[in-house]
């Protein structure tokens, strides 16, 4: 309903809008375009056959060509009055372009809207906080991550002579100094020689700064001792996001540089 | 209350004393049915206290011959045993993916190559969302879909050598929907997508994935669809990861929801890690799993869930 207009709720009405030239049922002689199943038909009202409802609406299949369709539309309408004639053609006119519009249409890739449930997006959602809560997603992939730590995935990368010396140790409770292990003699004295200086010390790291000055200090060593083990190296990269600021429990390889080191390396630090 | 009260305390122990006829629900007064419950309700929290406390004297009493404690139930304890569950030393699994789509990334003859994109007209959010993915994913391209049908950019990826097509449906400026398609000839799986959360929605301290090729952790994924699906899932990253880069993605399967979380991780020591999250999260469930590649009228599907059927106990799961 607009401001100046109502529409008109008969399905014959030509124009849509109540009027009273535009009323079916006002009007004794009328005609109507309508369109069923893409195919548009001319109705036809007139006063002869008022008495007879059943066979008041007089149908005419309109072509499919545009030109004779309202050629035909004309024929039939011969005499009638200028107004149903023009609005008829207007009709059909408007019918065939929407009729044009919706194949076009289905020819391109259609929308379909599936209808959301809310009982089981409520359900659904549910679920899922409760599987978030059950998953422990930061514990499991730390899990898995040790997992591929001990079992070697990364190779080289990580070395973390707590390993070693945890072994060493073991080794040295066990008392075997067998002359057979010669090479874990070996080891156990590099060990041993370097735990003295552990027990010496009880620093730890504070800046990564200073595994740059390890790695230097130890890119020495290694040259000269043949030690295989480095620091990470990745670590000294400058990529790391420390989670926190300390590290505890420094592989004692480092710790016997920073005996060196550390003095100035606190100082900055503090 | 007072007349609840009143009423509620003298006719009860009349009626206690005949057990069979006294119900709570049988009282056609509502104040007082509802007075009776609560007042039920606080005998069973009694008893139950009560019980409690008897069971753990006992657990103390006997010591260190108390029998172990029993293990609570939980959904995945009581998991309904799925047929197709995978065996480790299944031969007909592992000769199925020995020749299955993905066989040649498993054996690395492809490299995969990823395209990103969304349905029409995606809004801010999706785009911010794409465009993070592709940080995540190495060697994906994000192409914006400017009313093209899918079935006609499907040859164009396979012409150019994508191996994957990703497609992000959004609703309501979100995104809620995933299409992962396998490209030459592979499988689509079609995901309810949830939960997504951008880059500066997560707490962290502002850090941004590097360029390396991440990890991959695929966890619970258990039965046949479960490992077809992470099959898939894996195909998207490159084989070989760099370890350097410290990055690691994770597709966590929980009571059939595929959590994917991106962390940078760090070994403090032998036994600590350090995990901080980067880049985007969100979470999946599976819908379909098609056969062929993207076909929504003609498809073969090989899974699709099926509300009425499936859904029916709490306790089964399908991936």
């Amino acid at each position: 309903r607009t401001k100046t207009q109502n529409f008109c709720r008969n399905e014959y009405n030509i124009t849509g809008l109540c009027n009273r030239s535009s009323c079916p049922l006002a009007n004794s002689q009328y005609a109507t375009i309508r369109e069923e199943k893409g195919r548009c038909y001319l109705y036809m009202k007139t006063i002869e056959r008022a008495a007879f409802p059943r066979r008041l609406w007089e149908r005419v299949l309109l072509s499919r060509n545009y030109e004779k369709a309202l050629e035909e539309i004309d024929e039939n309408l011969i005499y009638w009055p200028r107004f149903i004639r023009h609005k008829c053609k207007q009709r059909f006119t408007k019918i065939t372009q929407y009729l044009i519009r919706i194949r076009k249409l289905t020819l391109k890739r259609q929308r379909k809207l599936v209808p959301l449930r809310r009982k089981i997006e409520r359900r659904e959602n549910r679920r899922e906080e409760k599987a978030l809560i059950a998953a422990q997603l930061d514990n499991a992939i730390e899990k898995e991550l040790l997992e591929r730590l001990k079992q070697d995935t990364y190779g080289d990368i990580y070395n973390f002579p707590i390993h070693a010396f945890d072994k060493a140790l073991q080794q040295q409770e066990a008392e075997s100094e067998s002359e057979s292990d010669a090479e874990k003699e070996d080891e156990e004295e590099e060990d041993t020689d370097r735990r003295e200086f552990v027990e010496a010390d009880d620093s730890d790291l504070s800046d990564f700064e200073d595994m740059d000055k390890l790695e230097t200090s130890e890119e020495e060593l290694e040259e000269e001792e043949e030690v295989e083990k480095k620091a990470s190296h990745s670590r000294s990269k400058g990529k790391t996001p420390l989670k926190g600021p300390a590290r505890s429990k420094r592989p004692y390889v480092n710790i016997e540089y920073e005996e060196e080191t550390e003095p100035t390396t606190k100082t900055k630090a503090t | 209350q007072g007349s609840a009260a009143e009423h509620g305390a003298p006719p009860a122990p009349e009626r206690v004393l005949f057990p069979p006829t006294f119900s709570v629900s049988e009282i056609k007064n509502k104040q007082r049915r509802h007075f009776m419950f609560l007042r039920w309700k606080q005998q069973q929290r009694k008893e139950k206290l009560a019980a409690k406390k008897k069971r753990r004297k006992e657990r103390e009493a006997l010591g260190d011959k108390a029998p172990p404690k029993p293990i609570p139930k939980t959904i995945e304890n009581q998991r309904i045993y799925d047929e197709t569950t995978v065996d480790p030393n299944d031969e007909e699994v592992a000769f199925d993916e020995a020749t299955d789509e993905f066989a040649p990334y498993f054996n690395r003859q492809t490299v995969p190559k990823i395209l990103i994109t969304t349905s029409d007209r995606p809004r801010g959010r999706t785009v911010r969302f794409c465009e993070q993915l592709s940080t995540v994913i190495p060697n994906s391209h994000v192409y914006y879909r400017r009313g093209l049908a899918l079935k006609k950019i499907i040859p164009q990826c396979i012409a150019r050598d994508f191996t994957d097509l990703i497609v992000i449906n959004e609703d309501r400026k979100i995104p809620n929907g995933l299409v992962l398609s396998h490209l030459p000839e592979g499988p689509t799986a079609h995901f309810r997508m949830s939960s997504v959360r951008l880059r500066k929605e997560i707490k962290r301290t502002g850090k941004e994935p590097t360029g390396h090729i991440p990890e991959v952790i695929l966890n619970n994924f258990t039965t046949r669809l479960g490992h077809s699906v992470g099959r898939m899932l894996a195909a998207l990253f490159p084989h070989d990861p760099q370890f350097i880069g410290r990055q690691v993605a994770t597709f966590h399967n929980q009571r059939d929801y595929i959590f994917f979380r991106f962390h940078r991780y760090i070994f403090k020591s032998e036994k600590k890690v350090g995990i901080q999250e980067l880049g985007p999260r969100f979470t999946l469930k599976l819908r379909s799993l098609q056969k062929g590649t993207f076909d929504s009228k003609f498809g073969e599907y090989e899974w699709i869930h099926k509300r009425r059927e499936m859904d029916t106990s709490r306790r089964k799961f399908h991936l």
